[in-house]
């Protein structure tokens, strides 16, 4: 966090960032057994290459036809020490169709998620979550699991 | 919902307050373990699965055993500010600041 708020200062922005915090943390034990489960997923990738013009909005995919290449050029992520060139390294899709194979999960919702990141969190909170949310559930979802990059 | 996070922002992450975490000490960008590492990839994945039942309370933290390489030097460079980066670094932001403003003009912004 140090990190980033001298890398954003030396860029001229002069206010630190302000990262979310919350006192009090929601805790969902799981409904039924996993292998009963159907999981939903949810990155901070996007489907398109972005720019950084592009405004961010809720996105998804199907996961029975899931896409080569997810996209995050737009995002502050490492890019002297890695790259997104294998969806796999930050898209647990492959790994978790394995696991529903051998019995330990029970399904794989028919959507993915992509969250829009890198704005206001008021805009995260009272709009974009509420809408993942709500997809997650229409295609049944028991759990979820996130991915941010 | 019950929920588990895959990242490697510990102090982000913790700062935030989460259900459940599955933390990978790597370069932000691969959560899900390094590119290619098929065997990896699968382990973390489970861990992270096992996670929705072993956690029993909000915050729970746990780390998969990996090391991103023996050199650490990686840490280092991350966000590194050189004094010949400055200038670029300046521009950048002068750049951003000149798309928000462009972004709310066109009544793009969705900020606060």
């Amino acid at each position: 966090m140090e990190r980033t708020r001298a890398y954003y200062a030396a860029q001229g922005f002069p206010n630190p960032y302000v990262w979310a915090h919350f006192d009090e943390v929601p805790f969902a034990p799981l409904s039924k057994p996993l292998a009963e489960s159907r999981l939903a997923i949810i990155t901070t990738a996007s489907l398109y290459d972005r720019t950084f013009a592009d405004v961010r909005e809720v996105a998804s995919g199907p996961t029975d036809d899931p896409p080569q290449r997810l996209y995050g050029n737009d995002l502050e992520w490492d890019k002297k020490a890695t790259h997104l060139d294998d969806v796999n390294s930050f898209f647990p899709l492959r790994c978790l169709e394995a696991l529903v194979e051998a019995g330990r999960i029970g399904s794989i919702t028919a959507r993915f998620h992509c969250a829009p990141t890198e704005y206001s969190q008021r805009r995260t909170r009272t709009v974009d979550a509420p809408e993942i949310l709500r997809r997650c559930r229409e295609d049944g979802a028991d759990a979820a699991m996130l991915v941010p990059l | 919902m019950p929920t588990v996070i895959l990242g490697s922002a510990l102090d982000v992450v913790e700062h935030c307050g989460v259900p459940r975490f599955l933390f990978t000490d790597f370069p932000l960008g691969n959560p899900c373990g390094k590119p290619f590492d098929t065997s990896m990839q699968e382990a973390i994945a489970v861990q992270g699965i096992d996670l929705f039942e072993r956690a029993e309370q909000p915050g729970t933290t746990e780390r998969t055993p990996f090391r991103w390489s023996d050199d650490e030097s990686w840490r280092d460079r991350y966000m590194e500010i050189r004094p010949e980066d400055l200038a670029e670094l300046g521009r950048r932001g002068e750049a951003r600041r000149a798309r928000r403003l462009r972004e709310k003009a066109e009544g793009k912004t969705r900020g606060d």
